[in-house]
């Protein structure tokens, strides 16, 4: 590489002022921090895919679900109990991954994201859905009757208390996957994320 | 003046106006705040929202394409290599933006196939364009690359900004690819969503505001280009030695391992150092000159820029970052406060001074200074802080009331709707808003003023140091 003219470094100068010192610097830093990342993603990529040490399979969708206060951990997590049918019906992990497959298709094409939060990130105008499958205004129904309380939501929403949610024209196969992928999502260990502390107080 | 510069107007003023579109959707998404029955089946909030933030993307991504287009041949003292694909692609992306809010504003969303991905709507926040328009932004972006690369290869001169922008453009085209992907497993997808959005945002593109602004100094105060690009690569080392290991301040809660909430507090907890840096730059450059300069606008929106990107960005980023705060700030108003003012901060003003300066370079005749700059100036900064201010009110209310207090619940969500503070905080933000939207009106009626004067034909040489 050519030094373009003005690089040129008079001899007083300490090394502070030449570019070149800073220069080195910069390279060394972002290559060390890159090297870092990558490690940390190859060991990340493990924990988050489906069985992986937070992220559950999709067959957990046939299990009853909780998000209990864990007295050593100080904070919420969920917990994977007996089995708990969604809409009567046992699905093996390839039918569970082709359904929450369709709910992740759902939420994509209506633009979810544009109102509401998924693990906190997407739109503010709207409740969070990490654990919307767990939020005690559908756990007033019982287990076996709220995946269709929450369909029936999803196809024709209505008022909760100030907002209404649109109607997005989502037919009931549509709202089915979504609510399966709600049900896998509430199983995600979030490292204690949304705080539990208000429903749940560790007393 | 080189066909480059020409082309670098063109983009300019391409994202100047959508510019404007973003702050049109943004007032229009306010609104649904304060009544949330605006409109409710017809254009529902997502649309408005996906249109205000994909053209806060587009405008800045243009504005950095212009700003290059105008720096890159005098830095070479050459003609830019390609320059007629360049100004094809042009057209093109503007084509394709036209299509993309066409379809957004009468379409809206398709069903549940592939088919809505590919033509419709993606619904990725940020990188919602459908697929084919992804493919048409990186082809519009290889070509600049192309522009950029060609340039630095061909000529004699290649000055360390060009090769740190050389270097940056790698990662800024490689990490778009993330535009494309439909993870089913939402943590695999908002973990290389943050990938694209993080690396863009907190190092790519800071590079990138970096070599324009260290362009902008030599341009403007005649600064030394040693000591700027001195200053250039400390602010490398600093941005990206905190900010590629601060992309873990987004792998809090997403399902990622709890190293994370140590290693993303620690690192973004130092991001606001190379922030910091760039004050003491501005500071240092503009008494070293003693605040001469024969563009009083470009210089202000210069301060503007080191000032806003270290509050916005820095301090405000830094505000609720640490894991112990996050838990309850995060995806709440407090996070779209933080992005208001880093956004503006880190970029905007940036872009404006680039503006300013292209101005008065292309065209001789007409007055830079007069009362408009000032008014523009204020109203738009005015209008920033008291939106920022507004959203920063409303978000604490929902941290402290909804999250930690409410448990988060639906319930809680909605009980927050009808706190005052709240309401305060989003009346506040949609009066403030339409006072940014008057600071930008007279922003567009000054610069369409000074680019009517005559045009200059000279070529511009940089105005070397005597430092």
């Amino acid at each position: 590489m050519d030094e373009h003219p003005s690089e040129k470094v008079t001899a007083h100068n300490s090394y502070t002022t030449d570019s070149r010192f800073w220069r080195a610097g910069a390279i060394a830093a972002t290559l060390f921090m890159s090297a870092v990342l990558a490690i940390l993603t190859v060991d990340s990529l493990k924990a988050i895919g489906p069985g992986g040490s937070h992220v559950p399979m999709y067959a957990v969708i046939n299990h009853h679900i909780g998000y209990e206060y864990d007295t050593d951990k100080h904070e919420c997590v969920p917990e994977v109990g007996g089995e708990e049918l969604l809409f009567g019906q046992r699905y093996d992990e390839t039918q569970a991954a082709q359904l929450i497959a369709k709910g992740k298709l759902v939420i994509q094409s209506r633009a979810c994201m544009g109102c509401h939060t998924f693990f906190g990130n997407g739109a503010y105008y709207a409740p969070d859905l990490t654990k919307a499958w767990l939020d005690p205004l559908w756990m007033t129904y019982p287990a076996q009757k709220r995946g269709a309380a929450i369909i029936n939501f999803l196809i024709n929403p209505f008022h909760v208390g100030y907002h209404v949610m649109p109607n997005l024209h989502i037919d009931h196969e549509e709202a089915q996957a979504v609510v399966a992928y709600l049900k896998w999502m509430s199983a995600v260990d979030t490292n204690g994320f949304p705080d539990c502390a208000g429903r749940n107080p560790a007393k | 003046m080189y066909r480059s510069q020409r082309l670098a107007l063109k983009y300019l003023t391409a994202a100047m106006v959508l510019f404007g579109v973003m702050v049109l959707f943004g007032a229009i998404s306010a609104t649904y705040y304060i009544n949330p029955s605006f409109l409710l089946n017809t254009f529902n909030f997502n649309t408005a929202k996906i249109l205000h933030i994909d053209t806060l993307i587009l405008w800045h991504l243009m504005g950095f394409f212009g700003a290059v287009y105008w720096f890159l041949p005098v830095d070479t003292g050459q003609e830019v290599e390609g320059i007629a694909l360049g100004e094809v692609m042009f057209w093109i992306f503007c084509l394709v933006i036209a299509v993309v809010a066409v379809v957004f504003i009468f379409v809206q969303y398709g069903s549940s196939t592939e088919f809505s991905l590919w033509f419709i709507n993606q619904g990725r926040k940020y990188v919602e364009a459908p697929r084919w328009a992804a493919v048409a932004v990186v082809i519009v972006g290889v070509v600049f690359a192309y522009n950029v690369v060609a340039s630095g290869i061909k000529s004699t001169r290649r000055s360390g900004i060009l090769i740190v922008l050389i270097l940056d453009l790698i990662p800024l085209l490689v990490l778009y690819l993330d535009a494309f992907p439909a993870m089913t497993n939402m943590s695999q997808d908002l973990f290389w969503w943050w990938w694209l959005v993080h690396l863009w945002v907190e190092a790519t593109w800071e590079v990138l505001i970096g070599c324009i602004m260290a362009w902008t100094l030599m341009e403007l105060l005649g600064a030394s280009r040693r000591v700027v690009e001195s200053w250039l690569y400390v602010e490398v080392a600093l941005v990206l030695g905190t900010g590629i290991l601060g992309l873990g301040h987004h792998y809090f809660w997403i399902g990622t391992p709890r190293y994370w909430l140590g290693v993303g507090g620690f690192f973004s907890a130092l991001e606001p150092l190379p922030l910091l840096g760039m004050v003491i730059h501005a500071i240092y450059d503009a008494g070293r000159h003693r605040m001469q300069t024969g563009n009083r606008p470009a210089f202000y929106w210069m301060l503007a820029e080191a000032f806003g990107n270290f509050l916005g960005a820095g301090v405000w980023g830094f505000m609720m970052t640490l894991p112990q705060i996050n838990l309850y700030s995060h995806g709440t108003q407090w996070t779209a406060s933080h992005a208001h003012f880093a956004f503006w901060g880190a970029y905007s003003c940036g872009i404006f001074a680039v503006i300013y300066l292209a101005l008065e370079k292309s065209r001789k005749s007409a007055g830079l200074d007069g009362w408009a700059w000032k008014w523009s100036f204020a109203l738009l900064n005015v209008g920033l802080l008291g939106m920022v201010g507004g959203l920063l009110v409303a978000g604490m209310d929902q941290a402290f009331f909804e999250r930690a207090l409410g448990g988060s619940t639906w319930s809680a969500f909605i009980a927050l709707q009808h706190r005052p503070w709240y309401i305060e905080g989003m009346w506040s933000r949609f009066g403030f808003g339409l006072i940014f939207a008057a600071g930008y009106i007279i922003l567009m009626y000054d610069m369409l003023r000074i680019s009517k004067g005559k045009k200059g034909e000279a070529t511009i040489e940089p105005r070397e140091a005597a430092a």
